[in-house]
């Protein structure tokens, strides 16, 4: 009941102001997991047939109309708000939001429609504006049981005002830290797609230097008091202060603090990007190409100490007006070549043609070794082999690269099983699940070696195929994978570069080793060893939840495994399908050579 | 009653001189101007200028006329233009609020940028040459960009979907059109006291375009004379619609704002124009008093109607009219002068709240679906409050039904696929035949011709609302097809949504009236409303790529020869002895080391003594691969460090 009449305040407000107001039922259930919808766009809004009147959001919607405007583009902010139990911070984001639109709704220098969405977070962020935008971009035209519920008439106008032009989400919440207002920026949607640049450079300048905002985008803390890249940071200081003593022109040099914040930042950015979960509700719109941000912002002061408040609102609606007036004035589209990049901080950034160097340094290498050792491989087979079938030379790589296949293809398999485990019928924990998945895999593991001749690591037949060609044909197709995956989502193939890549370089067959004895063999014997067991996805996921602070937590590992993996198929997050297709098999394959009986 | 009556004497004259020259052999030519002020439900204020200027069939002038703008004489007669109507529009026109029923919203409620439609009196091969020199010449006449109607590609040829029944008529539309002074100007210069004297006075440009809405109409037909040997005549008809925002001072937001002529446009009209027939000022006023009074005879009854406890006028009213809904003040301007301007002032006393009738149904249209490749097209119609009370219903085998036409013109880079067409009447898919009447597509060739899609729909009168979608596949543009502005998106221009079985027109009860305002108000004409530009993002390509290509690989391309050629043209054994016979200069590490570090150092170098060419080029070499190497290491520490933490 308190909801409904707080969103008939809102809107009763809005119509005040002399915007169209309209308000919008959607269902809270929205993610559901379907396994070849990885890069198809943003669904249709299907309904489900039963649907149940007890549960379902309400977003209020006021569109205000430029009044000179042609009505061709529109601007569009987002308050998230809880109607049920939202607090003083989330009335203070209404606030500010408020306090423009009634500004905005008076100003005659429009030219792009405003429209203001208070989205109903009771189930979460990102769902309602998912379920407006929909609304929004694909409606359905058949009749549907949702309008029929609640007292609150909707069925009759759902207004729209042309094409989006970017969009503005606001979010009060605690209280900063700091001594200024902080100003938290997120951008990046799913996928690691990221919103234009100008349009964060927008913010950014305006809450710097116009408003003093404390600006900052996320960073992982734990690196900031890391012992060795502060070592680092300070070499390059130092550099950095010799280079300016040669040459006073030289001043690349950068203080260890701000090497410091900007390594934290950047991995914090890179893995967002590799995650591929929209960082907030901004990440809705990204999937019809309009660019959105989330703004945090974090008062000072206690949000009821009335009389900061007023300065606060003022700053805050300052900020979002600038930005919009910033928006609107436009004529054109944001520039399409700042899509691509990673933030080092909320004004710096590395752009795709610089970070681009790096990958392609670290991958490059790959094609050279597989070239190198399948000219090996090809002289050792020769050498050893016992048939003299001369004129199958050229073949040599067909029995590795059936084992190569094959593996691809069980790691397709297990991709995919997650699906059809989630189709069991009755309740199970993501405990129960993720064995159901282990083992369910590991049997299917071991069926694909007894039935494929030569695939086996343990198997004891000497002619099977060589190592060196096997793994020439392993690099091969990690660098297609990686290749491949670096189009998709730069940040997830960088990081899976870094793990990959020494991985498959360094793997060498372990029975050798041990039996020649030299101290070079064994360490490399030792590096695969521990590169091998950090490469396990499910060991990854553990030391890269010690690296973000939260700590091993032992055997409900599997548990918390299976429902971040969860999490990232239901966001359509193509690392989901890189850990599955690529990361698993080359890994498998690595394990094979490692153990390979030559 | 005795100043009814000295009213009543011009004006009896006026009439039998009319009726004189009617049926007279040679008419003269006329013009008349009149200015109508509509108080709108939201605060606004509703100008709507009209001028019209009547040529008669005649030969006796010759080509010249005497009030009649020569250049649309000499337009019409060249081209041979039946009928034709060019605006300019800038704003949106608000249905819910402004109206949609009368003849007012119905004529001038047009797309935004320029819209234009032509009917030629040519043989059907010359239609479309006739239309490309019409489209240059009006784009002369008004400094706008009208001659990019003239390709093939932005204009159709809509057969019944328009609302005239022509195989000769033309239709195009420029949504990005923007419409200034520039625009006003020479649609002014048609009028015979321009905006000097008379109700064109008061066309305060700031003012003017300050509004919320702004259409400029030019609209003329030519009139047989049906006699062997005369000419046609021409019937000019000038509009300009404003919708104006009085300021007010009053803070209570339910009070209609007051305001006066010169509160809105900042002048007064001082006198008609004198070439002008008739000038006369109207004030509508909606919603009110419709069925009160029915006898305005006495005095004090008719005192009543302009001065009462709702609204005072400041001037007295020279008539007052009734229709069913709404009052009629009109106002001769003649009586005022440069003592006494004519200065219209409204005083609202109490709040009062009315609505404007609306159309049968409200359209909007809205683009669907997301990226790049792919979209639909969504045209809802919903159906107003109104829609109950209004006339043209039609009964049909015992169905009652409304008729609604859709025209809509698409560019040929929105390739739409016309079977996707879904129907859906109150959220049922409906076949094709269940409630299309008539349908016509002609689709659209690339780069050529644009596609066009007129349908009647024939829906039943209980209807709430009504949904039509068609998917389309976005072209890709050949790289002279982006126009050279700012990449904004491309536009789809308007769909035209009209109701042939619905007529809007205002029916006064006294047939005084001989204004041709009043006239073309009683003339019923076709409800229609224009639905939204759409605005739709393609594909763009890089731009700025060519020239990064260009740039890096002109660097690539100088590195190379640079170093190839320096390597050809050196002579390595001539070099040796030529260092042998300088003496023992040390040209080792040493120096290498020296000139390393005054480079490092920022200073410039020392002039070697003695410098042969060929050692020029050979430090110049090693310089550059020197430069190149550090650099690169530079560029690769840094990443390597920067990634990799």
């Amino acid at each position: 009941m308190k909801a409904r009449v707080f969103q008939k305040l809102i809107g009763k407000y809005m119509s005040e102001m002399g915007a169209e107001v309209y308000y919008q039922k959607f269902h809270p259930e929205g993610n559901q997991f379907h396994p070849l919808h990885f890069f198809s766009g943003p669904d249709s809004y299907t309904l489900l047939d039963n649907v149940s009147c007890a549960s379902y959001g309400v977003n209020v919607a006021g569109i205000i109309r430029a009044p000179r405007g042609d009505g061709k583009e529109s601007i569009v902010l987002v308050t998230p708000y809880d109607f049920i139990n939202g607090g003083d911070y989330e009335a203070l984001s209404l606030g500010i939001t408020g306090t423009l639109f009634s500004l905005l709704a008076r100003v005659t220098w429009l030219s792009k429609d405003i429209i203001w969405l208070v989205a109903d977070s009771r189930y979460g962020d990102y769902r309602p504006v998912a379920a407006w935008l929909t609304e929004y971009h694909s409606p359905s035209f058949k009749d549907s049981d949702l309008l029929k519920c609640g007292e609150l008439n909707t069925a009759d106008k759902f207004r729209r005002a042309g094409t989006m032009a970017a969009a503005l989400v606001l979010k009060v919440d605690g209280r900063s830290e700091r001594f200024e207002d902080t100003l938290s920026i997120y951008a990046e949607a799913s996928n690691g797609q990221m919103p234009n640049l100008d349009l964060i450079n927008v913010v950014n300048y305006l809450a710097v230097h116009r408003q003093g905002f404390y600006v900052k985008v996320e960073k992982v803390v734990s690196l900031l008091s890391s012992s060795w890249l502060k070592i680092i940071g300070e070499i390059f200081e130092a550099v950095g202060k010799l280079a300016h003593t040669l040459n006073p022109d030289w001043n690349f040099g950068i203080p260890t603090a701000d090497y410091l914040e900007g390594s934290a930042t950047l991995a914090s950015s890179l893995y967002s990007q590799a995650l591929g979960i929209p960082t907030g509700p901004h990440g809705a719109f990204r999937d019809y190409q309009v660019d959105a941000i989330t703004l945090k912002v974090s008062p000072r002061f206690p949000p009821d100490s009335k009389t900061r408040q007023h300065d606060f609102f003022l700053r805050g609606a300052k900020l979002l007006e600038g930005t919009i007036r910033s928006v609107n004035n436009l004529l054109e589209k944001f520039h399409q070549s700042f899509f691509l990049y990673l933030l080092t901080s909320p004004s710096k950034f590395i752009s795709v043609g610089v970070y681009m160097i790096a990958f392609a340094l670290l991958v490059a290498s790959l094609p050279m070794v597989a070239a190198s050792l399948y000219i090996d491989g090809c002289k050792a087979l020769n050498n050893s082999t016992l048939n003299p079938a001369g004129n199958f030379k050229s073949w040599k790589w067909l029995d590795a690269a059936k084992q190569v296949f094959a593996l691809h293809l069980f790691g397709l398999i297990v991709t995919l099983l997650p699906y059809f485990i989630c189709q069991v019928p009755g309740q199970h924990s993501p405990s129960n699940r993720s064995i159901m998945w282990g083992t369910t895999s590991s049997s299917l593991l071991l069926i694909t070696f007894a039935t494929i001749p030569g695939c086996s690591p343990f198997s004891s037949r000497r002619h099977g195929t060589n190592w060196a060609v096997l793994k020439s044909v392993t690099i091969s197709a990690a660098f297609i994978g990686l290749c491949l995956m670096s189009i998709i989502n730069f940040a997830t193939a960088e990081i899976g570069a870094l793990l990959l890549v020494p991985t498959c370089l360094i793997v060498q067959p372990i029975k050798p080793a041990l039996r020649s004895r030299r101290i070079k063999s064994l360490l490399g014997a030792f590096c695969s060893m521990v590169l091998l067991t950090i490469g396990f996805p499910v060991m990854l996921f553990a030391i890269s939840k010690g690296l973000f602070g939260e700590g091993l937590v032992g055997l409900s590992l599997g548990g918390e495994f299976w429902t971040w993996l969860e999490s990232l198929w239901a966001w359509k997050s193509a690392t989901y399908l890189y850990i599955g297709m690529v990361h698993l098999p080359c890994w498998l394959l690595c394990l094979c050579i490692l153990f390979h009986p030559s | 009653m005795a100043s009814l009556i000295r009213s009543w004497i011009p004006l009896l004259i006026l009439q039998s001189f009319l009726v004189a020259i009617a049926f007279g052999s040679k008419e003269a030519e006329e013009f008349s101007e009149a200015l109508l002020l509509k108080p709108l439900p939201d605060r606004k204020v509703l100008a709507h200028f009209h001028f019209e200027n009547r040529a008669p069939p005649s030969n006796s002038h010759g080509r010249h006329h005497h009030l009649f703008p020569k250049a649309i004489s000499q337009l019409v007669q060249k081209f041979r233009v039946k009928e034709m109507e060019l605006s300019f529009t800038q704003g949106r026109w608000n249905h819910e609020h402004w109206g949609g029923f009368d003849p007012l919203s119905s004529m001038n409620a047009k797309p935004v940028g320029v819209e234009l439609w032509a009917v030629f009196d040519v043989p059907q091969s010359q239609v479309d040459t006739s239309w490309k020199n019409l489209t240059h010449a009006l784009s002369g006449l008004f400094c706008a960009s009208i001659n990019f109607l003239e390709s093939s590609t932005s204009y159709a040829a809509p057969t019944w979907g328009f609302g005239t029944n022509s195989d000769k008529l033309r239709y195009g539309s420029l949504p990005r059109e923007a419409v200034c002074t520039e625009n006003l100007t020479p649609w002014l210069k048609l009028l015979p006291c321009r905006d000097k004297d008379g109700i064109s006075a008061l066309m305060n440009r700031p003012s003017v375009y300050r509004g919320f809405y702004h259409s400029q109409r030019l609209h003329l037909s030519t009139v047989e004379s049906g006699q062997e040997g005369l000419g046609s005549g021409i019937v000019l008809e000038q509009t300009l619609t404003v919708v104006l925002q009085p300021e007010t001072t009053s803070v209570e937001t339910n009070m209609q704002p007051s305001w006066s002529l010169s509160s809105l446009f900042g002048r007064k009209v001082v006198g008609s124009c004198v070439l002008a027939k008739s000038s006369n000022v109207y004030l509508q006023l909606e919603g009110r008093l419709g069925h009160e009074s029915k006898n305005v005879d006495t005095e004090i009854e008719a005192h009543k109607l302009w001065k009462n406890a709702d609204f005072d006028l400041s001037l007295k009213p020279d008539r007052v009219l009734r229709e069913s809904s709404s009052l009629l003040f009109i106002f001769d301007i003649d009586k005022s002068s440069d003592s006494e301007p004519f200065d219209l002032g409204l005083t609202w006393k109490l709040p009062s709240k009315w609505s404007c009738q609306q159309a049968p149904l409200q359209a909007t249209r809205f683009l669907m679906g997301s990226g790049n490749e792919r979209g639909a097209i969504a045209i809802l119609l919903k159906a107003t409050e109104s829609q109950e009370k209004l006339p043209g219903r039609v009964v049909t085998d015992g169905r009652c039904t409304i008729k609604a036409n859709i025209f809509q013109i698409f560019p040929w880079y929105v390739k739409v696929y016309y079977h996707t067409l879904q129907i859906f009447v109150d959220q049922q898919q409906k076949t094709d035949c269940e409630v299309l009447k008539k349908i016509n597509v002609s689709p659209s060739t690339d780069k050529v011709s644009s596609g066009m899609l007129e349908m009647m729909l024939e829906l039943p009168c209980e209807v709430k609302s009504a949904a039509i979608s068609i998917e389309y596949d976005k072209g890709f543009l050949h790289i002279d097809e982006y126009p050279p502005d700012a990449n904004q998106g491309f536009d789809i221009p308007s769909a035209l949504i009209s109701f042939p079985s619905h007529h809007a027109s205002l029916d006064f009860q006294e047939e005084l009236s001989k204004s041709p305002l009043l006239s073309s108000f009683k003339e019923k004409s076709l409800v229609r409303s224009y639905t939204e530009v759409l605005l739709v993002p393609l594909t763009t390509p890089d731009f700025s790529m060519p020239y990064n290509v260009i740039t890096i690989t002109c660097t690539i391309f100088a590195l190379y020869f640079g170093s190839l050629l320096n390597v050809l043209r050196r002579r390595i054994g001539e070099e040796e002895r030529f260092l042998k016979s300088q003496g023992k200069k040390t040209f080792g590490l040493k120096q290498l080391l020296s000139r390393l570090t005054a480079k490092i150092r920022g200073r410039p170098i020392e002039p070697p003594s003695s410098d042969s060419p060929a050692a020029q080029s050979s430090f110049l070499s090693s310089k550059l691969i020197f430069k190149i190497i550090l650099v690169a290491g530079a560029a690769a520490a840094w990443q390597y460090f920067s990634t990799d933490n």
